[in-house]
């Protein structure tokens, strides 16, 4: 059996064996598997040797979707597509205009659109009530509204399940012509060319993958805190999914949810523990793992699987 | 054999005050081994750039196939069977050297897959068989970056046939290249692309190399064509040993 698909697997038990043994973790698991999702995006960008210092925007179009659209269809069975079609919309758009620039300047002109989006949404208070936020309520489940503590069990289980779901898509998508042929941008672009491959639209394709997958997480988000506030659009947050890409390492579609969780089980204890310095603890952390495991926690794991 | 392939009149560009090219005329035939020399800085790969559509000349025409092609991009141009292969081999270099020829056959073949692989049973036979016409069957899975420069350059010229041109214009194929295994590197790569059938243009400083393998040898000299014709007949020409082949030896 290969080793992937069986170290996911055991992920998937333990996180479900987690979120039984401590229940209030269940929150923390589903917030980290919805960012794990965005993540994956970072991740094929990252493939091909571009960061995005802005791929929060397509997490806020994807929750603010779910905000602005749950009073009137709180279906989220409904409302998780409506979130990923509105951010691929904004991806499509978006990437024909980025996809023409690369390193620097990719990585600014993300974070610029998502500046923007955050100046919007934080501005425009008629429509997103700015940076008091929208509470986003009633959602039902396949027309069904069960207790919360049920809600709360669905919500992990369809994290866990898109998880799982984008992460086989990815290794699948990465290991295509089109996926290979992404990660030559990042080493032979030229090659790519003169191969009569439109570098381009390759890089375009999974840009607007990466959007969609970060409109789930967003929707995700959203629904599992059911409060949106433009922060989740702020620059910060943006940096924080390349920090977690960092963390998690781009070598598989697990890194980006090993990274994830491990970036909010950090922040929950890192902040019970030394409330006034918990950001230090993760910025020591990241410091470590650049220093002394360059593959993230992925790279270590597959490297100890190999020893 | 005497059909033309391709056909250049008037080429010309230069870079500041530097002629690469000064009225560049040359036809090439249907399926001969054309070499071109000349000393560094006389303009010859400024010509493959300018027939692969990376550089455009300030003026002149070039037709392949009878239809123009300057003002094409770079991928339009290999579509319509221009392929070529460069000085420093570009490889993809965090691929294996079987994922580089896999995508190089994906690329003819239709890239635009995202849910099947690249190493499908079907591309990897037809990789590892492109691999093994070029004697590289033994470090197809070594990543590209892993590979001697001798290995290096013929997986770049293999990339570059498992796209089918008609015409394939080549960098300086032996260059950075050990001596001892020069030889048997164009032995391998003539008999490839004879059986291919495929046109060779091909840049070369190696005389040896040029005298025994091209049909014709074009001689490069400040942006212009100084001498045209068969390779004993060229190589002979007192002007072209004073003025050239020493200067492109000692270069």
């Amino acid at each position: 059996m290969k080793r992937e698909p069986l170290l996911a697997a055991l992920g998937a038990f333990a996180l479900i064996a987690c979120a039984w043994a401590v229940p209030w973790l269940k929150f923390i698991l589903t917030i980290a598997l919805a960012k794990g999702i965005a993540v994956l995006g970072i991740l094929l960008l990252l493939r091909a040797g571009q960061v995005s210092f802005g791929h929060s925007m397509f997490l806020a179009l994807g929750a603010y979707t779910v905000a602005f659209m749950a009073p009137t269809e709180p279906e989220v069975l409904l409302l998780l597509p409506a979130a990923a079609l509105v951010a691929t919309g904004f991806g499509l758009v978006i990437g024909l205009f980025l996809v023409r620039y690369r390193d620097i300047f990719f990585g600014m002109l993300n974070l610029a659109f998502a500046m923007v989006l955050y100046s919007l949404l934080e501005k425009l208070y008629a429509i997103t009530k700015g940076t008091d936020g929208i509470r986003v309520a009633g959602l039902t489940f396949a027309g069904t509204q069960p207790e919360r503590p049920v809600q709360e069990w669905v919500m992990f289980g369809i994290a866990l399940g898109l998880a799982i779901l984008f992460g086989l898509l990815v290794s699948v998508y990465l290991a295509s012509p089109m996926g290979r042929a992404l990660a030559g941008i990042k080493t032979r672009e030229t090659r790519l060319e003169f191969m009569g491959v439109p570098a381009r639209r390759v890089l375009l394709f999974a840009y607007v993958l990466s959007a969609l997958m970060g409109g789930v997480g967003g929707a995700l988000v959203a629904m599992t805190t059911r409060h949106v506030t433009p922060q989740i659009a702020y620059w910060t947050a943006s940096g924080e999914l390349v920090f977690i890409a960092i963390l998690g390492g781009a070598g598989s579609a697990l890194g980006p949810f090993l990274g994830a969780t491990a970036f909010e089980l950090v922040r929950v204890y890192a902040a019970a523990a030394v409330a006034e310095a918990w950001q230090m603890i993760l910025g020591a952390v990241l410091l470590v793992v650049i220093l002394f495991a360059p593959g993230g926690v992925w790279g270590l794991l597959s490297r100890r699987w190999r020893a | 054999m005497s059909e033309v392939l391709l056909s250049a009149r008037g080429l010309r560009l230069a870079f500041g005050g530097v002629k690469a090219a000064d009225g560049i005329d040359l036809d090439v035939r249907h399926g001969e081994f054309l070499a071109i020399i000349g000393p560094n800085g006389a303009g010859k790969t400024t010509f493959i750039n300018m027939t692969t559509g990376y550089l455009r000349p300030q003026a002149g025409r070039i037709e392949f196939e009878g239809k123009p092609i300057l003002g094409l991009s770079p991928r339009a141009i290999v579509r319509r069977g221009i392929g070529r292969s460069f000085q420093l081999p570009q490889l993809f270099t965090e691929h294996t050297v079987l994922e580089n020829a896999a995508l190089a056959i994906a690329a003819r073949r239709g890239i635009w897959s995202p849910l099947a692989p690249l190493l499908r049973p079907r591309w990897r036979d037809e990789a590892m068989d492109l691999l093994d016409r070029f004697g590289l069957r033994a470090v197809a899975e070594a990543r590209a970056d892993a590979l001697n420069e001798g290995a290096r350059k013929l997986a770049d010229i293999a990339m570059a046939v498992a796209l089918e041109p008609s015409l394939l214009l080549m960098d300086e194929p032996t260059s950075g290249v050990a001596a001892a295994e020069k030889m048997a590197i164009v032995e391998t790569l003539v008999r490839v692309l004879r059986s291919t059938g495929v046109t060779a243009v091909f840049v070369e400083h190696d005389m040896d190399v040029v005298a025994r393998f091209a049909d014709r040898v074009a001689v490069w000299s400040q942006g212009r064509i100084a001498a045209l014709g068969p390779p004993a007949e060229v190589l002979a020409d007192p002007a072209v040993r004073r003025d050239v082949i020493g200067i492109a030896a000692d270069a």
